[in-house]
């Protein structure tokens, strides 16, 4: 089971309303390389990867769910009192008249959310490249939104979950080097 | 519905997220080295002190986790803001 | 393994093929991270660590890791713009 707090993993601050930007955000909403899809994808190998590896991913999948809300706040913030002129200025006509202004699990050119995104092989060699992969794309989605947002506190948050990316692709990373290892881990390096 | 909060809280607040970035920090480190009992002294040297903070908290600002005490006995305070995304 | 940030940079930069025919002018460099744990192997015990709340504030505990990310074309006129 899981149990909820009542608190972001991470402070979120917006400094302007900005619509645009909570566009772009949802890439990481419900986009390929997303949170959602990170979550799902990790909690869902673990029943089939061996043993050894079972808490990593449910701990960084567990850790995807806390990202996941951090998104939700900033794109929940930056449209809340937005106007419908406002969303339409940018380019959330078309989110509007299906949604108004809730929210909803697809990427950033509004198409909706798919588990074909992720992979389960049952390999857990292919399913841990994949998870490196996941990470490493989530980490260059992350910069791409950077350079295209000139909000100082949104870019505050966005770098704290960059950086998350790049710590969840070294735990993957030592996860293969567990799983390679023939008998004494302490001659891998 | 405007609604502001004291800046105890937002200071409580970021304390807990520091106590438990440690803790998710150290918990994905030990997932991968299990053995390293300086990392397990340290997780729950955090463990301890980041359920100390919470209890400071929720005894001034209500419940933060489930299966918290409800220390209103004439209503149930889990069910009141701020949510996460309201802060 | 120690943590020696001058062994290795955490950006790399290549010059992209630009032809006669291209009509954008060209962006000069193109940029690429090439974040610290790409470099570090099993992470080895002991590595330094940050203060709590600077951990919270970079989003890792090791300062090794850490992996400061700045839009790499905000220089040129004109780019950046959210």
């Amino acid at each position: 089971m899981w149990s909820y707090e009542k608190k972001l993993q991470y402070p979120v601050k917006v400094s302007t309303c900005n619509p645009t930007l909570a566009k772009y955000l949802t890439e990481q909403y419900g986009g390929a390389d997303g949170e959602l899809a990170a979550a799902l994808r990790y909690l869902n190998q673990r029943y089939t990867i061996p043993e050894k590896v079972v808490g990593l991913l449910t701990d960084i999948g567990t850790e995807e769910f806390a990202h996941l809300e951090m998104i939700a706040t900033m794109i929940y913030k930056l449209t809340k009192d937005a106007t419908p002129q406002q969303l339409r200025d940018a380019g959330l006509g078309e989110h509007f008249v299906a949604h108004d202004s809730a929210l909803f699990y697809n990427n950033a050119a509004g198409v909706p959310f798919t588990t074909s995104y992720i992979q389960a092989k049952g390999d857990p060699i292919a399913d841990l490249y994949e998870d490196i992969a996941a990470e490493e794309k989530a980490r260059a989605t992350y910069q791409w939104i950077i350079d295209m947002s000139d909000d100082p506190d949104l870019n505050d948050s966005l770098r704290f979950l960059r950086q998350r990316e790049i710590i969840h692709s070294q735990r993957f990373r030592e996860a293969v080097e567990i799983l390679k290892e023939e008998r004494d881990r302490k001659k891998i390096f | 519905m405007v609604k502001t909060l004291p800046q105890e809280y937002y200071k409580q607040l970021e304390e807990i997220q520091v106590a438990d970035f440690v803790l998710i920090e150290l918990t994905l480190y030990l997932d991968t080295h299990p053995t390293d009992m300086q990392a397990i002294q340290q997780y729950n040297q955090y463990a301890h002190y980041s359920k100390q903070l919470k209890e400071k908290f929720e005894a001034a600002f209500g419940p933060l986790e489930q299966g918290s005490l409800n220390r209103t006995p004439e209503f149930w305070a889990w069910k009141s803001g701020p949510w996460p995304w309201q802060v | 393994m120690k943590s020696n940030p001058e062994t290795f940079t955490k950006v790399k930069s290549y010059v992209p093929f630009h032809g006669p025919c291209d009509p954008c002018p060209p962006i000069g460099r193109k940029y690429y991270s090439t974040p610290p744990n790409l470099y570090l192997g099993f992470q080895p015990p002991n590595l330094p660590q940050f203060s709590p709340a600077e951990a919270l504030k970079s989003g890792t505990l090791w300062a090794f890791f850490y992996d400061f990310y700045e839009n790499p074309y905000k220089k040129r006129a004109g780019k950046g713009n959210g």
